[in-house]
């Protein structure tokens, strides 16, 4: 098993006609970890992604993805990488059975495109053309073509924008299937749920620098951070903050003599924390 | 530790790469497959020359003085060159235009493709899609307009050479001029412009080209398809015809074999300076 990190980017900078898109950034993805990046349009994830996909050129740091550099690597890297890409509008005229086969063929031991396509959750639909696929099921092709070479590192890039909330989660389904094969997967996503539901850690990019890089439930500090209280009294509702809300509820119940109220307990979301990470104007 | 063996992991691979002609060839007939599947690509470039044959072969009668050559027969083998020229030049530069926009450069960039294979699958396509597109019109030259096919072997030596040097020229400049068109929906205005026009001066469209005034055959002399459709009439109609052409007493066999070979080179030149993987909206 090898024990390198799948991704180590090390002060990785982008300026696209002098202006700072990437701004100095520090990562590093352990083998088999999914990882989510977060940040708002404009913050630099995709340049990012797409650096370490070899689409883009760096103009300063050093990048290393499965062990060699995107900008130099050549096909044999590619085969231990997939790529779910943002848009992708191609493809419309095959079926789905076509398309997987063919992307098969491009690596010297790619998976069984049946197998393949029952995985996704495609079965029904292998004899169809792309282009009468919902949106939910495009991106799943998508991902079949992704990992049809059993790719060590996979890239999905926003996977699951514009889908509904049912297929949401039978698409992170699907990704935590592959993680559980051993997949590493770099997600970036909008969606604080799931990246919260998805990735063993997370990193938040602002303005092309990372902001705060961590477990996605002490965010931030987030399991530290005070909790808020909140019960009914004389009708009203009332909240409070505390560092041991447990103190704080034992003295409401004693003083409702049992029952209290409405109570409710809670830590700041992810989305709270990542909201004041990326400040108030971003929103 | 050595750089190979990081990129295989823990899921080894066996087999060999698939190689680029191996590819190429795949490729080439998903291309066919979803040319065939798009309508509006197989009106635009493919059944346009052969509806104007119809048309205009229609439209004329009678004989060119000193022959026995209807003007229909006149222009069947010009419609071969303008048949060759859409089926390449024009659809290709729609069809790469078009995966430069919905994100099929993209992903095959992304996948272990060696870029060669693009390109053979693309020559694949048109040498199939040209070759049925001449097919067609000598049919129905021969169903509807009597016109007769060559006897002699170095009539149809000459068709076999224009053919094939006019097909690699147009491709090559349909390949350069697709990156012209700023997206997918320009493109097939931005293709068939240039290719009426040419079609025009080169005598296809308007018959016989002698009777074009001498500043319009000039420009038109300056670009393949006026060679093309030179040859093709050169291994097509009687010598007695010769009086229509421009140059009233030879074929110009050598000249039309040193413009389209200058072409063939000339093209290669300006795909290789004016190719890009990258849409104008992706940077």
């Amino acid at each position: 098993m090898d024990t390198t990190p799948a991704v180590r980017v090390r002060g990785l900078t982008k300026r696209y006609r002098g202006v700072l898109a990437v701004d100095g950034i520090d990562l590093e993805i352990a083998r088999g970890q999914v990882f989510a990046l977060l940040g708002p349009n404009g913050a630099g994830k995709t340049t990012t992604v797409e650096i370490l996909e070899g689409y883009r050129d760096r103009d300063a740091g050093e990048v290393e993805v499965l062990g060699e550099d995107p900008q130099r690597a050549g096909r044999r890297w590619r085969y231990g990488i997939g790529i779910v890409l943002q848009d992708a509008s191609d493809l419309t005229e095959l079926t789905v059975r076509e398309t997987v086969r063919h992307f098969a063929r491009y690596y010297p031991a790619g998976r069984d495109p049946e197998e393949i396509i029952t995985a996704v959750g495609l079965a029904e639909k292998a004899g169809a053309r792309v282009s009468t696929l919902s949106g939910g099921q495009r991106r799943r092709v998508d991902v079949a073509v992704g990992i049809v070479g059993s790719p060590a590192l996979l890239f999905l890039d926003e996977p699951t924008t514009g889908f509904d909330p049912s297929a949401r989660r039978q698409f992170w389904g699907l990704i935590r299937s592959l993680a559980e094969d051993g997949t590493t997967v770099l997600l970036t996503t909008h969606y604080l749920e799931e990246a919260e539901n998805l990735a063993d850690r997370v990193a938040v990019i602002a303005g092309g620098v990372v902001v705060a890089d961590g477990d996605p439930g002490t965010l931030g500090g987030r399991a530290g951070a005070q909790a808020t209280v909140s019960w009914l009294e004389d009708g009203q509702q009332r909240t409070q903050k505390s560092h041991d809300p447990g103190a704080l509820v034992a003295d409401l119940t004693s003083r409702h003599a049992g029952v209290v109220p409405g109570l409710s307990v809670s830590r700041p979301s992810l989305e709270d924390v990542y909201l004041d990470l990326i400040g108030s104007t971003e929103r | 530790m050595t750089a190979t063996s990081t990129t295989s992991g823990p899921r080894a691979r066996q087999g060999r790469a698939p190689s680029a002609a191996v590819l190429g060839l795949h490729r080439g007939v998903i291309e066919l497959k979803c040319f065939f599947r798009e309508w509006d690509n197989v009106a635009f470039t493919f059944a346009l020359p052969i509806v104007l044959l119809l048309l205009l072969g229609s439209v004329f009668s009678g004989v060119y003085e000193g022959s026995t050559v209807t003007s229909a027969q006149y222009m069947v083998p010009s419609m071969i060159a303008a048949g060759i020229a859409s089926a390449t030049f024009v659809n290709l530069g729609i069809s790469i235009a078009a995966d430069r926009e919905d994100g099929t450069l993209k992903r095959l960039r992304g996948a272990p493709m060696p870029p060669s294979a693009y390109f053979l699958g693309k020559i694949v396509m048109v040498l199939v899609i040209s070759l049925l597109e001449v097919v067609l019109i000598v049919a129905l030259g021969v169903v509807l307009f009597d016109t007769a096919l060559p006897t002699e072997a170095s009539a149809w030596f000459t068709v076999g050479w224009v053919f094939l040097l006019g097909v690699v020229a147009c491709s090559f400049l349909g390949i350069a001029a697709s990156s012209l068109a700023r997206s997918e929906r320009s493109a097939g205005a931005v293709m068939n412009l240039p290719f009426i026009v040419l079609a025009f001066l080169s005598g296809i469209f308007f018959t016989p080209i002698g009777a074009l005034p001498d500043g319009l055959t000039q420009i038109g002399a300056l670009f393949p398809m006026k060679w093309m459709g030179q040859g093709f009439r050169s291994a097509f109609l009687p010598d007695s015809i010769l009086a229509q052409e421009i140059v009233t007493t030879s074929w110009e066999t050598g000249r039309t074999a040193l413009v389209l070979g200058a072409w063939c080179v000339a093209g290669l030149l300006l795909c290789l300076a004016t190719f890009r993987w990258r849409g104008k909206r992706d940077r």
